[in-house]
C-alpha cells in the first residue's frame, strides 16, 4: 500500500495548492455583473468593488483626450459616466449606439473609472435581416423556411 | 435551388435516422443486409450533406441575395475566398459545416472497417449516426442555412448582403474554423468507437489501437486549430495578444487539455493495462467538451466577445448534452468489469506515475479553467450574484501548471518503468540539473528577477538536454552499428520508433512555445497622440509618423500611417498601420503592422485619429520571444506528422496481448 500512499499525498498536495492558487486569483480579480440602476443603487458598497457594468454608448457621448476617453452608458433613460483609463486600444467596435460593458471601480465623484471596455456590435456576428430593404411595404420583413 | 439544398438536409437527417435503426435492429437480428444498408444510409447521409453545402456555397458565391444567410454574411464586393468562407462566418452554416464534416468522417470510417470489427462497427455506426442526426436536426428544423426573405407573401431580394464581418477577413480566419472543426468533430470518431466497444463487451482494447493514429490526427487539427485562432489574435485585434481567456477560447482549449491528457493514458493502457476507466472517461469528456465548447459559441450562455448571437438552439445542445453523458456514464458503470486493471503501481518514482501526474495536472488545468468560464453561471445559481473571473485569475492557476507538466515533460521519458533508482536518476538528471542551475544564475546576473520567467527558461533548457540526450544517445548506439554519420543514424532512429521520438519532437516544439510564452513577462507599450512629424520613445526604439494617407476601394476606404522606426538614431524600419472603414457593415477596423523577428516583435497599432484632426492615435508594443511560440508551433506539427509515419521496427509490448474478439467471421449470409 505504501506507493498508494505516497501517490496520494502528493496528489492531495498538488490540488491542494491548485485550489488556494484558484481561491486566491477568484477573491483578487472577481468582478460583479450589474445594471446602471444597481451600481446607482448600490452607495458606498460599489466604491470597493470590481464592477461590469453594460449599457449602450449614447450617442455623440465620445470624448477622447490622449489617452482618456470619455463616455455616457445608458440603459432606459439611466446614464452613468465612464472615463476610460486603460491601455489597450478600445476595440473597434465601440462607437456610439454600440452596446458596451465597461469593467472598473466606481470613482467616489460618481464617474466609472473603467480599465477594460468590451464592446459588441449589434451586428457582430448575426445582423438583422434585410436592413436594406426597399421602402418599407406593410409587415416587416421575417425569415421564413424555405418552402418545400 | 435552395428548396433541393433544404430537401437535402431533411432527407440527410431521415438517413441518419435510419442509419441508428438499421443498425441497431440489423445487430440485434444478426441481419447483414440491414447492416449494409445502414453503411450505405452513411454514404447517402454523406452525399447528400455535400450537396447541400455546394448549393449554399454556390448561393454564397454568386450572390443569391434572396437567401438570408447569404444576405447576412456575404455582399458583392467580398473577395471570393472570404465568400467562400462565409460558408462558416454564421451559425447556420457552421453547423452545416460541423454535420458535412462529421458526414465526410463518418463515410471514411465505414468504408475503412466495412470487413473489419463486425461486433462493434454496428455501434460505431449508430452512434457516429446519433450525433450526425442530432445536427442534421439543427439544420434542418431549427437553424437552416436556406431560409429566404420574405415579406408578406412576396420573396425578397436584398440586391446587396452585410457582408461577413471585417474582423474575419483575414486569412488564418478562412481556415481556422474549419480545422478546428476538423479537430472537433474528429473526437467524435474515437469516442464512438470507445463506446461501441463498450457496449459490444470488448474486452481489449481494439478500440484503442483503431483510432489511436485517428485521436492523433484530430489531436494535430485541434492543435492548429487553437494557434491559428491565436495568430488571428495576434495580428488582428489590436491588441497584441495572443491568449485572451475568453470563454470562446477557453472552450477550444478545453477538449484540447483532455485529448492530450488521452494520448498519454493511452500508452499506460497499450503498455501496462492500466487506466482503462480513465481512458473512458477522458475520451468521453473530450467528445462532451467539444460539443459544450460549440454550444457555449452558439448559445451565448457566458457573455464573450466572440459569441455568435443568443438564439433558442441552446435548449436542443443541453438535452444532446445532457443525454449523451447520462448514457456514457451508464454504459461505463454497467461494464466496470471489462475495464479492470492489469497491473499496480508500484513507486511513485516510476514512468507510470510520471503519466498519473501528467494527467492529473492536465485534467486539473481543464477542471480550472472550465470553471474559471463558467463562475459567472456557477455564481448566479449559487449566490443570486454574476460574477465573473478575469485573466489574472486563470494565469494564476494556469502558468505553474504549465511549468509542472513542463517538468514532467522533461522527466517522464528518462524515469524507467516501474520503479527507478536514485543511481539511475542521477545519471539521467544530473547534467541536465546543473545546467538549469547554470542559467538561472546568468539571467539573474543579466538582471532578470521574475520568477516566474527564470523557472521556465531554466525548465526549457532542463527539458532541452533531456530530449536531446535521448537524441544523442539512441543515435550514437545506431551510428557504433551502422557507421552513418550521427544525424543519418538521429533520423534512421526515430525512424524505426516514430511514436516516440516524434513525441519527443512535439515536446521539444512545446518547449519553443514555452520560451514564446515566457516573453509575455517582458512586454513593453506605449499609447500616443502625436501629429505628422512628431517624435516618440518606446525601449530602445524612437518613432516618428512621416504621413497620413486617405484612399478607398469597394469593399473598405482606409487611412494609412506611415510610422519610422528608428534604432540608435538610424531609421532601420518603416511601419504601415492602417484603418479601415468597411462599407457593407460601416464597421472600423485597425490593420496593425507588426516587424517580425526572432529577439523581438515591434507591434504598431493606429488606434485612431480625432474628426479632421491631423494627430494620430498610435499604440505601439514590443512583443520580445514571441515569434518563437509560431516556430515551436512547426516542430510540435511535424513532430506530429512524424508519430503518423509508421515505424520500421514493429515493436513488441512487454506485456501480453490481450486478443480482442475483432478477429470474428463476418456474419454468415443466411441461404
Amino acid at each position: 500500500m505504501k506507493p498508494y500512499l505516497k501517490f496520494g499525498i502528493l496528489v492531495v498536495a498538488i490540488v491542494g495548492t491548485l485550489g488556494w492558487l484558484a481561491a486566491g486569483g477568484i477573491s483578487e480579480t472577481k468582478t460583479y455583473y450589474k445594471e446602471i440602476k444597481e451600481v446607482n443603487a448600490m452607495g458606498k458598497d460599489a466604491l470597493d468593488r470590481r464592477i461590469r457594468v453594460g449599457g449602450d454608448v449614447q450617442k455623440d457621448s465620445i470624448v477622447r483626450s490622449g489617452k482618456e476617453v470619455r463616455f455616457i452608458l445608458t440603459q432606459n433613460e439611466l446614464r452613468l459616466p465612464v472615463v476610460y483609463v486603460g491601455n489597450d486600444p478600445l476595440p473597434d467596435t465601440f462607437r456610439d449606439g454600440s452596446q458596451a460593458l465597461a469593467d472598473g471601480r466606481l470613482g467616489s465623484d460618481g464617474v466609472f473609472q473603467a480599465n477594460r471596455i468590451q464592446a459588441k456590435c449589434a451586428s457582430k456576428y448575426e445582423g438583422k435581416p434585410g436592413y436594406k430593404v426597399p421602402p418599407p411595404v406593410q409587415n416587416a420583413p421575417v425569415q421564413n423556411k424555405a418552402a418545400l | 435551388m435552395e428548396n433541393v439544398g433544404a430537401l437535402a438536409i431533411i432527407l440527410a437527417f431521415c438517413f441518419s435516422v435510419y442509419a441508428i435503426l438499421a443498425s441497431v435492429v440489423g445487430k440485434w437480428k444478426a441481419n447483414p443486409f440491414l447492416l449494409l444498408s445502414a453503411e450505405r444510409a452513411v454514404y447517402c447521409n454523406f452525399l447528400l450533406l455535400t450537396a447541400a453545402s455546394g448549393i449554399l456555397v454556390y448561393a454564397l458565391i454568386a450572390g443569391d441575395f434572396r437567401l438570408a444567410y447569404v444576405a447576412q454574411h456575404s455582399n458583392r464586393s467580398m473577395p471570393t475566398a472570404y465568400k467562400f468562407a462565409s460558408w462558416w462566418g454564421g451559425q447556420a452554416g457552421s453547423l452545416l459545416l460541423w454535420a458535412w464534416l462529421l458526414s465526410l468522417y463518418s463515410a471514411i470510417i465505414t468504408f475503412q472497417n466495412r470487413r473489419k470489427f463486425r461486433d462493434m462497427m454496428p455501434w460505431t455506426v449508430a452512434i457516429l449516426m446519433f450525433v450526425q442526426g442530432f445536427f442534421n436536426l439543427l439544420i434542418a428544423f431549427i437553424a437552416s442555412p436556406f431560409d429566404i426573405l420574405v415579406q408578406g407573401r412576396g420573396i425578397i431580394d436584398v440586391g446587396d448582403g452585410q457582408g461577413l464581418n471585417p474582423l474575419l477577413q483575414y486569412w488564418t480566419m478562412v481556415i481556422h474554423p474549419p480545422i478546428l472543426y476538423l479537430g472537433y468533430v474528429g473526437f467524435t470518431v474515437p469516442f464512438a468507437f470507445a463506446m461501441a466497444s463498450l457496449i459490444s463487451k470488448q474486452k481489449g482494447e481494439e478500440w484503442i489501437h483503431t483510432t489511436r493514429r485517428w485521436s492523433v490526427v484530430t489531436w494535430f487539427f485541434q492543435s492548429t486549430g487553437i494557434l491559428l485562432g491565436a495568430g488571428w489574435a495576434y495580428a488582428v485585434l489590436g491588441w497584441g495578444g495572443y491568449w485572451g481567456w475568453d470563454p470562446v477560447e477557453n472552450a477550444s482549449l478545453l477538449p484540447w487539455l483532455t485529448s492530450t491528457a488521452f494520448l498519454h493514458s493511452v500508452i499506460m493502457q497499450e503498455k501496462k493495462g492500466m487506466m482503462k476507466i480513465w481512458n473512458m472517461v477522458l475520451v468521453a469528456s473530450t467528445f462532451f467538451l467539444c460539443i459544450f465548447g460549440t454550444t457555449l459559441t452558439r448559445t451565448g450562455l457566458v457573455s464573450s466577445v466572440h459569441a455568435f448571437a443568443q438564439s433558442p438552439i441552446g435548449v436542443y445542445f443541453f438535452t444532446f448534452l445532457g443525454l449523451g453523458i447520462a448514457g456514457t456514464i451508464y454504459l461505463i458503470l454497467d461494464r466496470l468489469e471489462y475495464l479492470k486493471t492489469e497491473t499496480k503501481l508500484e513507486s511513485v518514482v516510476s514512468r507510470e506515475s510520471t503519466f498519473l501526474f501528467n494527467n492529473l495536472i492536465l485534467v486539473a488545468s481543464c477542471f480550472s479553467i472550465l470553471w474559471g468560464t463558467l463562475f459567472p453561471v456557477i455564481s448566479e445559481a449559487v449566490t443570486g450574484e454574476k460574477i465573473s473571473v478575469d485573466a489574472p485569475f486563470f494565469n494564476k492557476v494556469n502558468v505553474p501548471i504549465g511549468l509542472s507538466l513542463l517538468f514532467l515533460t522533461g522527466v517522464g521519458p528518462l524515469i524507467a518503468w516501474r520503479r527507478s533508482s536514485v543511481e539511475s536518476l542521477k545519471r539521467a538528471f544530473f547534467w541536465p540539473t546543473v545546467g538549469a542551475l547554470v542559467l538561472t544564475l546568468v539571467l539573474i546576473f543579466a538582471g532578470i528577477r521574475h520568477f516566474y520567467a527564470l523557472m521556465s527558461f531554466a525548465l526549457c533548457l532542463f527539458v532541452t538536454w533531456t530530449i536531446l540526450g535521448e537524441f544523442y544517445k539512441g543515435s550514437v548506439a545506431i551510428r557504433a552499428k551502422t557507421g552513418q554519420n550521427l544525424l543519418a543514424a538521429a533520423v534512421e532512429l526515430t525512424h524505426r520508433n516514430t511514436r516516440r521520438y516524434g513525441g519527443y519532437l512535439v515536446h521539444i516544439g512545446i518547449v519553443i512555445m514555452f520560451i514564446g510564452f515566457t516573453g509575455k513577462a517582458f512586454d513593453k507599450d506605449t499609447t500616443v497622440e502625436v501629429g505628422v512629424g512628431e517624435k516618440f520613445r518606446l525601449g530602445g526604439y524612437e518613432m516618428q509618423v512621416r504621413e497620413l494617407v486617405d484612399g478607398d476601394n469597394e469593399n473598405y476606404s482606409w487611412r494609412h500611417a506611415k510610422v519610422d522606426v528608428f534604432q540608435n538614431g538610424k531609421l532601420v524600419r518603416t511601419m504601415e498601420p492602417e484603418r479601415r472603414g468597411y462599407k457593407a457593415s460601416r464597421q472600423p477596423t485597425s490593420e496593425v503592422d507588426i516587424w517580425r523577428r526572432l529577439n523581438e516583435d515591434v507591434y504598431v497599432n493606429f488606434a485612431g485619429s480625432g474628426v479632421g484632426s491631423n494627430k494620430a492615435v498610435i499604440q505601439a508594443y514590443i512583443f520580445p520571444l514571441v515569434s518563437w511560440i509560431w516556430v515551436g508551433f512547426w516542430v510540435l506539427l511535424i513532430g506530429t506528422v512524424v508519430c503518423l509515419i509508421p515505424s520500421k521496427v514493429k515493436l513488441q509490448y512487454a506485456r501480453t496481448q490481450v486478443v480482442g474478439v475483432a478477429s470474428k467471421q463476418y456474419v454468415e449470409v443466411p441461404k
